[in-house]
């Protein structure tokens, strides 16, 4: 391979001013690199027995691996390629082995798909498929298509870019940074340029989700559950590499669910939504019904549910109201009346 | 017989994973079987007895497990092979960060969880730089945004690496993983001759032969000495 011989008789200046992502490899190698303006084979031939030890790989590894990092990130950084405009869910079979309800399902880039269906009905199945872009060779046998073709399959194997992001209840952060210090360390791995912009950005959208506001030094691992929920999701509408966004669930409590789907959507992502409540799968342009391991039915969510959902959302603010008297120690008055009139207008 | 041997520090979930794997291995009508190489106690061959997986364990006492490992591996596939199983699994746990029980040109996987910090594939050297799969557990419980910066650097340290998702919990992930496991074409019916693939960690000091006793004057052999010079 001449990349890699020529990686080896360069030196690691050399090599960091053509590929600046290499800095943080370096390091992360732990190479005990003592002149950067000396070559690799030059660095090598100085190391001692700990040193060598330090950083595992011969010199033979270390250029492999240092060639595999910048075709990795080569790959990674030429985002037009991957853009996901369409992806099709081909009909497989549910768990007694019968076809599945329907052929072919598309859905476009800025679509919200709503999933219902009890506990243990395939739900979960459903996204692995999607995630793996399975090819006929998972359990359901379903077929997974992007742009209308056979996925390429570093959607797979790709350490860096996945095609599914997933927001779930239960997640929680675990790093003790603050909101900016958080915000910039996402940003950094993904190599953007305009970084600051960004994260003041997302951090911006994450506020107006919240029904609480936060500050920029806030610790990530104090925040409450609203607040967490609206920062993960403005930054994983806006920072995130992957295509699709899964969500299992957005509680109510803390944080605007219309705005948050409509900040994902805006972004050209794919959204998928695993719910039970109505006014979230009726946010949904359809909903797939999961039963027995396959999908069912998929329902178009119609007119008269729209009318629904404004009922629907006429209750949830009147709850939402009732909440915040509750929080600043107003009395609660009954709310027939209130409820009428705020349908009224 | 194919031979597989996951590696990882201790809770990351590597039984977790092997069980649910296996769950997939086995609906493929594979015979699947289980070494578990651990240092002073585990109940883990408990969880695969039950889920009717045949299963050792070996406990390395005093010894370093990653010699107790290497000194053992013939006799452990030679079990596998009496037991005509279609994959044998060896399950070791990182005790010290520097363990690399990988074999060449046997699969080798690495599994670390999402928990342990994002300076965590930095610190664990050869174990994760020289697997083939690196498997990352617990990601249901972290931020995407965690999970992404998490799995990047993972990627950095070793960039041939297959980085893939499984959860130890609701098993997602680990049917796709379960295919990329066994090979029929993969036949081991010995280890003897093939080589680690990188030198076990090394001590030969008096405290490696009981000395109790601290002190210059009672250390001898392979002694390193830590640097507390003013930088």
């Amino acid at each position: 391979m001449i990349i890699k011989d020529k990686l080896k008789s360069s030196t690691v200046n050399e090599i960091i001013e053509q590929y600046p992502y290499t800095e943080s490899f370096f390091e992360d190698q732990k190479l005990a690199v003592d002149d950067q303006e000396k070559t690799l084979e030059e660095i090598y031939a100085g190391l001692t027995v700990e040193e060598r030890e330090d950083v595992v790989f011969d010199l033979d590894q270390f250029a492999d691996s240092l060639s595999s990092h910048i075709k990795n990130m080569q790959e990674f950084l030429g985002e037009n390629d991957s853009v996901v405009a369409k992806l099709s869910i081909l009909a497989g079979n549910n768990k007694d082995g019968k076809k599945e309800n329907y052929d072919k399902l598309d859905i476009h880039s800025g679509e919200i798909i709503s999933i219902v269906g009890p506990t243990g009905s395939g739900k979960s199945r459903l996204l692995a498929d999607i995630e793996w872009t399975a090819q006929g060779d998972t359990p359901t046998e379903r077929q997974i298509l992007i742009n209308d073709e056979v996925p390429d399959k570093k959607w797979r194997f790709t350490g860096g870019k996945k095609l599914v992001a997933q927001l779930s209840q239960n997640m929680n952060f675990v790093m003790d940074l603050s909101v900016i210090e958080f915000l910039n360390l996402h940003a950094e791995s993904r190599l953007i340029d305009n970084q600051a912009e960004v994260v003041e950005r997302i951090f911006n959208e994450a506020n107006r989700l919240a029904g609480e506001q936060f500050g920029r030094e806030a610790q990530i691992t104090s925040l409450s559950g609203g607040q967490s929920r609206a920062l993960m999701i403005a930054d994983t509408a806006i920072l995130s590499s992957s295509p699709i966004i899964l969500i299992d669930e957005i509680e109510n409590a803390g944080i605007d669910r219309e705005k948050a789907l409509e900040l994902l959507v805006g972004e050209e992502k794919i959204v998928l939504m695993a719910t039970h409540d109505p006014i979230l799968a009726l946010m949904g342009d359809k909903r797939i019904i999961i039963n027995n391991g396959g999908i069912k039915n998929i329902i178009d969510t119609t007119a008269e549910e729209k009318e629904l959902m404004q009922e629907l959302k006429v209750l949830d603010k009147v709850l939402t109201d009732l909440r915040n008297d509750l929080r600043y120690g107003k009395n609660l008055s009954r709310i027939s009346e209130e409820l009428a009139a705020v349908k009224n207008t | 017989m194919n031979l597989v041997t996951f590696s990882g520090p201790p809770s990351s979930g590597k039984t977790a994973v092997i069980l649910k794997t296996i769950e997939a291995i086995q609906q493929r009508g594979l015979n699947v079987g289980v070494v578990k190489f651990d240092c002073l106690y585990t109940d883990d061959d408990e969880l695969y007895r039950k889920a009717g997986v045949p299963v050792k364990k070996g406990l390395s006492g005093s010894l370093c497990p990653d010699h107790y490992f290497v000194s053992n591996i013939e006799e452990v596939v030679q079990w596998g092979r009496e037991k005509e199983l279609d994959l044998l699994i060896t399950e070791s746990a990182g005790l010290c960060n520097r363990c690399s029980p990988y074999i060449k040109d046997i699969k080798a996987i690495c599994v670390i969880d999402n928990l342990s910090g994002i300076n965590t594939p930095k610190k664990i050297g050869p174990m994760l730089k020289t697997a083939d799969i690196v498997v990352i557990t617990k990601g249901d419980i972290v931020s995407q945004a965690e999970r992404e910066v998490f799995a990047s650097r993972v990627s950095t340290v070793n960039p041939d690496a297959m980085v893939m998702n499984v959860n130890g919990l609701t098993g997602q992930g680990a049917y796709e993983f379960s295919t990329l496991l066994f090979d029929e074409n993969d036949h081991i019916d010995t280890v003897t001759g093939k080589k680690l693939r990188f030198s076990m960690p090394s001590a030969m000091c008096s405290y490696c032969l009981g000395e109790t006793r601290i002190g210059e004057e009672h250390q001898l052999g392979n002694v390193r000495k830590i640097e507390l010079g003013d930088e």
